[in-house]
């Protein structure tokens, strides 16, 4: 029993971190309604800009203090990802309002493969490390309900905790607020929204800020738990099957996909693993994203698919 | 006919000419709108009339020409600044939000209009809370206006096209426009959705004295509603004025039904 926990504890955790990149996925495709395919590229450029500056910023001031200088390496990777937000929208987005979101798609392809080589032209191409102070020591909960207790990592609980809060706050702000109204109208219809006097270029800069905020966090997290790397990219493809479980428009959804195939993984890997073979962990996301393209194709929490005749 | 005095002239065109390239959409339009009337663009299709809209709308700019709004002259102009001056619009072709519901839609259009700070707005405390009502009162007026109530929480994209040209007129009525811009707004409806639709229009115009400018093609209903009416072919102005002259004028007749050679 209390193996079966210390699995699902576990998933939950890797599940959350799954989210948190899928959190990207949907911001952009609930404002804009643009399949952002440069989220991964977006996560490393951030982790990648996070971590060098956090390496250089003591080397240039020659302030000692890590505290200092992760924070403001955040910053300025923060203010970096405000840049970049602006560039995509004046360089690229401006001039493809009212278009097919076919032609929007590829557009996010090309920014792909132009942030991946940018970033490492910037900040290199080696292996970093994200230190941000996160305690890394296992702890053991629920000692007195089963013997030796459950193994929990802090660091996991932490990273749990942060997207958890960024989830709600990201929440309120797209039901509650005008803005968020603004941004549902603009995945919508641009030139309606554009009727009613949104101003489309500032929305797009702020829903592409908002992402690249997230990408800063889950390349934060991601880096420091497996190093700043190109391999961050790839990332982005495992929280793929998540928000097509999740619903591409739903941001409780994308958080509810995460958990579920983080639990489905490691379960799946646990228990199932041993009677084929095990792997089931590297496909088992895909797989079920699959047979929920099938069955229910906006996901969970996606808005349904309405299509008059 | 309706005999009601019109305000000043609120909008005017100024020779205005719009071209796509090699094709002339435009030329040398120029026309007036007077306050609290109900001005009809006609003419056969392709004649430039949403063209036209477009450019008092600020999606098009045009190459030559000036919209004065209230004697301010404008050469450029932007959708938000036309918004924000009073001009609402609806669309020909649906452009509704339709994976949100009617209210949202509808509240859509008070955006321009809620000031209030964005932190306090995701919380829905103090002032937040109380603009939010006063908004929301507004549309519920407009619901209950327009008598979509029982659709106020579907999404817009199951309604039916009747209904959801309601929407898009909601949406403009929500703004509280001085100038509403309607862009056919009966195309496609049935005898019984078209009186309806009149009958709102007449009813903004009159309970709210917005000013209408509409494109229509069902003739019956522009001469009937429209104080004014102004005729465009090809990207030219061949008439305008009262409807009776303009359903007198050889111009028009021509345009409309072919000349016999």
């Amino acid at each position: 029993m209390a193996f079966f926990l210390e699995t699902l504890l576990g998933g939950l955790m890797a599940g959350m971190l799954y989210s948190l990149v899928a959190l990207g996925f949907v911001l952009i495709f609930k404002a804009s309604g643009v399949f952002n395919f440069a989220q991964g590229a977006m996560v490393l450029f951030a982790a990648l800009a996070m971590a060098r500056f956090a390496e250089w910023i003591p080397r240039w001031t020659g302030i000692e203090n890590p505290i200092v200088a992760n924070v403001a390496a955040f910053i300025i990777a923060g203010g970096i990802m405000f840049v970049v937000a602006w560039l995509i929208e004046r360089l690229v987005l401006r001039h493809l309002v009212n278009q097919e979101a076919a032609t929007l798609l590829m557009a996010t392809l090309g920014i792909t493969y132009f942030m991946e080589g940018l970033g490492q032209t910037l900040f290199g191409s080696d292996i970093y490390k994200i230190d941000v102070g996160m305690p890394k020591d296992p702890i053991f909960v629920l000692e007195s309900m089963f013997e030796g207790g459950i193994l929990v990592n802090k660091e996991d609980v932490i990273a749990a905790a942060i997207a958890a809060a960024l989830v709600a706050a990201l929440s309120l702000f797209f039901q509650k607020t005008t803005t968020g109204r603004a941004l549902r109208a603009v995945a919508d219809d641009h030139q309606a929204a554009q009727s009613i006097g949104i101003p489309l270029n500032r929305i797009w800069v702020i829903v592409w800020c908002v992402a690249g905020v997230v990408a800063l966090v889950s390349g934060m997290i991601w880096g420091s738990k497996l190093g700043v790397q190109f391999s961050l990219t790839t990332v982005a493809l495992r929280a793929l099957p998540v928000v097509i479980l999740g619903g591409l428009t739903s941001v409780p959804g994308a958080i509810i996909g995460g958990l579920i195939i983080g639990v489905g993984e490691k379960l799946s890997e646990v228990f199932l693993g041993p009677y084929v073979g095990g792997g089931i962990e590297i496909w088992f996301a895909y797989v079920l994203a699959l047979l929920f393209l099938l069955v229910r194709p906006q996901g969970l929490f996606g808005e349904k698919i309405i299509d008059r005749v | 006919m309706k005999q009601r005095s019109l305000g000043d002239v609120i909008l005017d065109v100024q020779n205005i000419s719009l071209s796509f390239g090699g094709v002339k959409a435009l030329t040398d339009i120029s026309f007036n709108v007077r306050e609290h009337e109900i001005r009809a663009i006609i003419g056969p299709n392709g004649a430039g009339k949403s063209s036209m809209l477009n450019c008092i709308n600020g999606v098009y700019t045009p190459q030559q020409g000036t919209i004065s709004f209230r004697g301010q002259t404008f050469h450029h102009m932007n959708s938000r600044q036309v918004a924000e001056m009073g001009v609402a619009r609806t669309f020909q072709n649906l452009a509704l939000f339709k994976g949100m519901s009617v209210l949202d839609n509808i509240m859509s259009g008070r955006n321009l209009k809620i000031k209030s700070n964005i932190l306090l707005q995701a919380l829905r405390i103090g002032p937040a809370e109380r603009e939010e009502i006063r908004h929301r009162e507004f549309v519920e007026h407009i619901i209950d206006f327009l008598e979509i109530q029982a659709h106020r929480k579907t999404p817009v994209g199951q309604l039916p096209y009747g209904l959801q040209k309601r929407v898009d007129l909601g949406r403009a009525l929500a703004m509280e426009p001085q100038v509403l811009l309607l862009d056919e707004p009966m195309a496609g409806m049935n005898v019984e959705e078209k009186q309806d639709m009149c009958r709102f229009i007449l009813d903004v115009n009159d309970e709210f004295g917005t000013t209408v400018v509409l494109i229509e093609h069902d003739m019956g209903v522009v001469m009937d509603i429209s104080d004014r009416v102004v005729v465009l072919d090809y990207g030219k102005k061949i008439g305008d004025g009262m409807p009776d002259e303009v359903r007198n004028n050889e111009d028009v007749i021509r345009a409309y039904l072919g000349t016999s050679h």
